[in-house]
């Protein structure tokens, strides 16, 4: 696919609009993280990634792994928008008749592993990109992080693994919203100097404006031409981007919006985001 | 008999399975040369990988590579694979991934590394995961038929412990190992002793102390403890009237609550159970430990002797 930022931009909205939707319609979710992540995932499925909803299986296919699987609606409205599913079940999230479970599930056409629990992700994209070495595949595996997920220790074992197997085929990109479910990740567990972090552990590392298409086009073309080893992109994103009051607060890291005026007042300036 | 390793019959039917099938993966976590998975990085270096200490990588790194076709076996010591017990939850169990976990050196029998070493609480923690099916070879001749069984028969996750310690070889060589089904090894009718791993060698010993008593004994391999024989446990108490659990682990958790509560809902009878109390092992000789933990062949047969003073549950008001 190749899709301006004009018609980019017309489908992230889309998706956003879905987001709001999905945890308003389920009163419950998370709809901060993933409204931070949605332009990166509409610039992966839309533009950079080799999939095809008509098969969801092939082994050659771009994987991603939603390693930070509270941002269920972002992916779900995502695959749904990509015709992996109809955009009609959106409204069974979190609902017991659906498969959408509150959670990334792995029974959601077009999700590659479960994931809920932070940690995992990467560690699941090593496995996926050794195997991919293997079989001599030219597959990509894309992990999205959350900047208060690396807190967990399972993701730096993991960082020692790409580097080790030296996993040129490994993108992770991390969705660096400066905002976790207590408060602003610098209070809660300040990570210093992510970027120097990273690099010590031998990734390619490249940092960008996560909601800025032409820089996440660029950034994932470079990791892709990159062949010495895994690249770990720092995407700096806004909390809960397109929503004002969404923006930049742990309020809404999971909570929908707590009222029918706040549910309208989304959904309007969605809206006119469109028409500016 | 004569007394062999599991360990050694872990790594190299390994080898034997990686020759035939290419597919196959290994992961382990530093320790490769004590679990035997060393044999085989030797043979297939281009399929083994050793990810470090860092068990939490070497689980969701097994995920992975399941997800995308491989079937694999990742190995490291009984105990600390426990502290991946939410990796295997979510990453391995939820996605119902055809991973294999052998570990070694559970139970008491890891010997003189002591208390922190001695997982005895493995059975229980991993029985209670949904999806995970749990397997404790009694000798070198099952655990080779468990490998061949899991590559082969089964595309689901499994945990497979093994002990440090080599033991008496109690199958025929031309055993094959059915998930789910119980082994008979001796036969008797006054009392079952159901018992797995370094237990079974004890119990059919203690059939032997209980025989000079006048009390026949049936001796059942329950390698298989989840699933579980079921039926079999139901048919051996109604049968004898009288169960003996025996097991390298805390009777909480373990094979003793899980027959408990198969005879109470099944066919109540009189029930004892040997192995770890509520506690932690102890540096000391692999052997002598069974001794100070009172879980040798004695203590065995006195909890038989102890059930046949215990009233029948139908002869109670």
């Amino acid at each position: 696919m190749d899709y301006g930022n004009v018609e980019l931009k017309k489908i992230a909205n889309k998706i956003r609009h879905d987001i709001i939707e999905m945890v308003y319609g389920a009163n419950s979710g998370h709809p901060g993280g993933s409204l931070s992540i949605t332009d990166i995932l509409t610039v992966l499925y839309f533009k950079e990634m080799n999939i095809d909803p008509e098969e969801p299986d092939d082994p050659g296919r771009d994987r991603l792994v939603m390693s930070k699987g509270h941002a269920s609606p972002g992916l779900y409205a995502t695959l749904a928008e990509r015709g992996f599913f109809p955009t009609s079940l959106l409204s069974g999230f979190r609902k017991l008749s659906s498969k959408l479970e509150g959670h990334v599930h792995r029974g959601v056409p077009g999700v590659e592993t479960s994931t809920g629990s932070l940690g995992q992700g990467l560690g699941i994209g090593v496995g996926m990109a050794l195997a991919g070495k293997l079989d001599h595949r030219d597959y990509r595996v894309y992990v999205i992080l959350g900047d208060g997920e690396i807190e967990e220790g399972n993701v730096w074992e993991s960082m020692m693994a790409g580097s080790k197997y030296k996993l040129s085929h490994l993108i992770a990109i991390l969705d660096k919203n400066r905002v976790q479910l207590d408060g602003f990740t610098d209070d809660i567990m300040p990570m210093g100097n992510i970027r120097a972090k990273a690099e010590s552990f031998g990734w390619n590392v490249i940092e960008i404006n996560g909601h800025n298409y032409d820089e996440i086009v660029s950034a994932i073309e470079s990791a892709k031409a990159y062949a010495g080893g895994p690249t770990f992109i720092i995407a700096n994103t806004v909390k809960g981007k397109g929503v004002s009051y969404m923006e930049n607060t742990a309020k809404y890291h999971g909570s929908p919006p707590a009222s029918r005026e706040e549910y309208e007042k989304a959904i309007s300036e969605l809206d006119m985001e469109l028409i500016q | 008999m004569t007394a062999e390793s599991l360990r050694d019959a872990y790594g190299n039917t390994l080898v034997d399975l990686g020759k035939a099938h290419n597919d196959l993966v290994v992961l382990d976590a530093d320790l490769s040369s004590s679990t035997r998975t060393s044999v085989f990085g030797k043979a297939f270096p281009e399929r083994f990988f050793n990810m470090g200490i860092s068990e939490q990588s070497m689980v969701t790194t097994a995920a992975g590579l399941a997800l995308s076709g491989k079937k694999v076996f990742a190995s490291t010591f009984a105990v600390f694979l426990t502290r991946t017990y939410e990796q295997l939850r979510q990453s391995i169990c939820y996605n119902n991934l055809d991973v294999k976990f052998v570990v070694t050196h559970a139970g008491l029998t890891v010997g003189e590394d002591g208390a922190t070493h001695q997982i005895v609480e493995d059975v229980g923690i991993m029985s209670g995961l949904p999806n995970m099916h749990v397997v404790v070879p009694g000798d070198s001749i099952e655990t080779a038929s468990v490998m061949h069984y899991l590559y082969e028969k089964t595309k689901t996750p499994f945990y497979v412990r093994l002990s440090r310690e080599k033991f008496e070889v109690v199958n025929d060589r031309g055993y094959e190992f059915r998930l789910g089904k119980g082994v008979t090894l001796k036969d008797g009718s006054d009392i079952t002793i159901l018992a797995y791993g370094a237990m079974i060698n004890f119990s059919l010993k203690a059939a032997d102390i209980l025989k000079a008593k006048g009390i026949d004994a049936r001796v059942i391999n329950m390698s298989s403890i989840k699933p579980i024989d079921r039926d079999m446990v139901i048919k051996a108490a109604r049968e004898t009237g009288r169960v003996v659990t025996a097991e390298e682990h805390s009777i909480y958790n373990g094979l003793g609550s899980r027959v408990a509560e198969i005879i109470s809902e099944g066919y109540p009878v009189p029930l004892r159970r040997v192995g770890m109390k509520d506690n932690f092992g102890k540096s000391g000789k692999a052997w002598e430990l069974f001794d100070y933990f009172h879980m040798t062949a004695d203590d065995i047969a006195k909890a038989s002797e102890e059930c046949f003073r215990v009233e029948k549950y139908e002869n109670i008001p």
